[in-house]
Parts: C-alpha cells; structure tokens; sequence
C-alpha cells in the first residue's frame, strides 16, 4: 500500500502530474502481500474448520463437509426454506456450530468467522456465483 | 394418565409409528433350479460412535444406530443375517466400540463385522478383535460364498512412522480430506489368502465380498478408494457372479466392472458429499450411480439410512431405507447386466434432490 507514503510528498504532487495518481497505485509487491494476508486467514479458517472450534460433541466441519464440500458458498444469500428467510452462509456456519456441535456461535463479523468463510470459499473458487441457488 | 402409564403408551406409539413406515414384507422371488437358495440379510453400516466424555457419547450418532436396530428388528421375514460395515466408533476408543457393540447387541441374529479405519487406527485393531475376532474370514451360506476383508490397511511406513501416540495415527486417519493420510489396501498378504480362500470355490458359485473401502478407484483424496484393487478384481473375475458390497464413503455408489457388481451402503450418523462437488479435484465415480438425496441438515437423520438385500438370483438386490425419504431400490439388471436404480436410473425420472453440486 502507497497511502503511508501520503503524507511526506503531498507537496510534490502539485509539482509533477506524474506522481498525481501515487495514492491509487499499488505494484506486484503489494498484491503479494494482500493476498498472503488473505491466504493467512484461509490457513486459520482451515485449522477452525478441522477441529479448532471447541464444542462439547467434540465434533468438527469437516466431518460432514470435508474440503468444504457441500457448503455452497456461491449460492448465499439464498432464501434458506428450513429458516424461512433468506440467510448468509455467516448465519449456516453459525447454524453448524448450534446444532450438530452444540457449541456457541461466533459473532459474524469476528476474525473466526471471516477466516471460516474464506477457506470455505477459497475451496470453492472458480465455481460461478449463484446467489439464491438451492 | 399417570405418569407410568403415560410413558408407556408413548414407548407403543412410537414403536407403531416406526412399524407404519417400514416396508415390512420383503419380495421372495421364486429362484429356479440352480442354487442359490431365496434369501436375505441387511447391512447396518459407519455409526462413529463418539465418546465426548466419560460416559456421554454423542447422542445424533447414537440415535442413527439405535434406529437402524430398531429397524432391522422388525423385518418380516427375518433376514437370514445381518452385516456391519466398519466405523462402529469415531476414534477407535474401547468405549466407543463398546458403547456400539451393546446398541448393535440389541440386533435379533447372528451379525458379521467389518473393520473400517476409525475402528482400527488407534490400536490397530486390537480391542475390535478382541471383541469380535479375525478381521478377515470367509462363510458359505445357501449356495453363496461370502468374504469379509479388512480393505483400510496401508502401506506399513505410515502404519508404523514414530508417531507421538495411536490417537495421533487415529487422528490423521480420521481426518477424511487429510493431505497427510496414506492409501488403503487390502495387502499382499491378505490378497494371498485371498486366492486360496477362493481357490476352493466353484466358478459357478456366486461370490460376495464385503470390505469397508470401495474395492475400486474413486478419488483418492477422501480414500474412496483401494491401492490393490485391480488385483482383488482380477481375483473375482473367474466367477460368474461376483459382488463387492463396502462402507466407508457414507452415500449411495454402484457400479459394474466386467462380471463384479459393486454397491456401497449408507451410514448411519452422517452422509458424506460426493467427490465430484469438489472442484478442485478430479474423481470418478460410476456414471452408473444415481446419487442419494442431498441432505437436508435440519432433519438430523436426513440422507442416513441402512438396506436390507434380497439374494434371490445370486446377484444383488439392494433397498435402501432411508429415514423420512422414500426407500430406494438398486437391483441387478439381467437384460443390461449391471446394478440399476428400479425408479430413478432413467434421467428423466430423477429428481431436483439427486442434483449434487
Ligand atoms: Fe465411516
Ligand atoms: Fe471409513
């Protein structure tokens, strides 16, 4: 990311029209770097989803759902008959850890969470989207 | 109503409930003059039975077996015997075992076991043995020749690295989508006693094989699959009849190769995905296979089941009872000489559930 360079050539700027788009800018480097923060996530996401969430049936995602099969991430939101409302995957995942695993649900913007969703996802890449899809 | 009476009047209406489901009467065929004789067993299969403490085990697992029991008891007629499939336990623990083996006690009939991996890897069989005996035997029952194989072996460099402790070996194995875990086989040494078991056998005589693994290749990634079994086919490829009925991959499978019809059976905890909704991966399941239903999560028991088969030509006739789902047939089809579904092999008479994505 260019922005921590912001503050020192604010001025320059004014002088070369070259250096005006600096701050929407980013190289190979930085891709790396945001894709291995992401990739980092799918890695924890991976460890929750193979027995890291505690739960007193001892149980864990992959024992239905091994490499993230038949979570249909592409599909969410979707209207979820059984609930009767249309549900994002946060709200399945959640529904998992209540039921089968009787253990407590994670709020669904927490760092748990959002690396759950990113290695069931990364699982799933290449699949088209197909939001509602049942 | 008192409290005593109460409840055992609930105890009778739920064992009426249970019965009006069933499909009580089983199909005798007349069979002819050759042998085999009319006859039928069912297969209860991969309970995982899992302690969580003490004497607490998880009850969904326990209540899948517990049904199936219930179930197959009120067959009519009896079937002649009863199989279990392998993973009676989740983590090979004595106590799980245990726990299953006093659920499956409750069977009415003599029950033939197959080890699965989860029964396995934690002492490498030893107190499945010391509770049920040899892991690999062979009986003759009405003009048919049956084998029981223990298919989740592997290779001994696995079996046998310095891990810190058997729970961690069971562990690995039991993780299904595990990078790290290692092939089944049957094994040279089992596969050698393979052929002389079979040498005895007249080639008329049709051959029933139970293993835990599917006896062919169908994603190696979740170990559907086993290493040698081009050279147990090549075994069974003299008969004229030769069936390969397996656990472990928790849904509906069959297939035909050559003369070798091969049917999986459900599990009675939970059903797996197939392998080709993964998509980061090729499998190759038969397209011969019409799928389970998808499961529905909400009813714990969705997608789970146990199957009574009818012997009565020598091949397979296989019933899927399936909780809450219509029961599903797959039956050998003499005019096109392979398994097929009696309702749904035909495309246009599947339904949106079969869908698997
Ligand atoms: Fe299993
Ligand atoms: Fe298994």
């Amino acid at each position: 990311m260019k922005h921590r360079l912001l503050a020192i050539p604010l001025l320059l700027v004014g002088l070369n029209p070259s250096l005006s788009a600096l701050a929407d800018e980013f190289d190979a480097d930085d891709l790396k770097r945001w894709q291995a923060g992401f990739m980092s996530a799918v890695k924890s996401g991976e460890k929750l989803f193979h027995g890291g969430i505690k739960n007193p049936n001892t149980m864990s995602c992959d024992q239905c759902h091994p490499n993230a099969a038949n979570t249909h991430p592409e599909t969410y939101p979707k209207f979820q008959q059984q609930l009767g409302k249309v549900a994002v995957l946060g709200e399945m995942i959640n529904w998992c850890i209540r039921n089968p695993l009787k253990g407590k649900p994670l709020a669904l913007d927490s760092d748990d969470m959002a690396a759950l969703q990113a290695y069931i996802t990364w699982e799933r890449r290449g699949v088209k989207l197909a939001p509602g899809k049942h | 109503m008192s409290k005593y009476s109460r409840r055992d009047f609930l105890k009778r209406a739920g064992a009426c409930a249970v019965a009006g489901t069933l499909p009580i009467s089983l199909v005798e065929v007349a069979f002819g003059n050759s042998d085999p004789k009319n006859f039928t067993f069912a297969f209860i299969s991969d309970s995982h039975i899992t302690q969580t403490k003490g004497d607490n085990f998880v009850e969904n697992w326990d209540r899948g077996l517990r049904r199936a029991v219930a179930e197959c008891n009120l067959l009519d007629p009896r079937p002649d015997f009863i199989l279990y499939g392998g993973d009676i336990a989740q983590l090979g623990k004595p106590e799980e075992i245990d726990h299953g083996l006093e659920i499956l006690a409750g069977l009415r009939g003599d029950v033939h076991y197959v080890m699965g991996e989860h029964d396995y890897y934690l002492d490498l069989g030893e107190h499945w043995r010391k509770r049920l005996g040899p892991e690999r035997y062979s009986f003759d029952h009405k003009g048919v020749h049956f084998v029981v194989l223990n298919s989740i072996l592997t290779y001994p460099e696995w079996t046998h690295k310095a891990w810190d402790s058997g729970m961690q070996r069971m562990l690995q194995m039991a993780r299904l989508d595990n990078p790290h875990g290692s092939p089944f086989m049957v094994g040279d040494e089992q596969r050698q006693w393979l052929k002389e078991d079979l040498a005895k056998v007249d080639k008329r005589t049709p051959v029933v094989v139970f293993s835990h693994s599917p006896i062919q290749k169908i994603y190696k990634g979740w170990n559907f699959w086993t290493d040698d079994a081009e050279q147990v086919q090549a075994m069974l490829k003299p008969f004229d009849k030769a069936t390969v009925i397996y656990g472990h991959v928790h849904q509906i499978q069959y297939n035909q190769i050559d003369n070798i019809s091969f049917h999986a059976v459900m599990a009675t905890a939970w059903p797996w995905p197939y392998p080709s909704t993964y998509k980061q991966a090729e499998s190759h399941l038969a397209k011969l296979t019409v799928p389970m239903n998808r499961a529905d999560p909400f009813f714990e028991r969705d997608a789970t089941g146990w199957q009574f088969i009818d012997m009565h030509s020598g091949n397979v006739d296989m019933r899927y009872v399936l909780p809450g789902n219509a029961s599903r047939r797959v039956a050998f089809d003499e005019k096109a000489g392979r398994p097929m579904d009696t309702r749904h092999q035909d495309p246009a008479s599947r339904i949106p559930p079969q869908n698997h994505y």
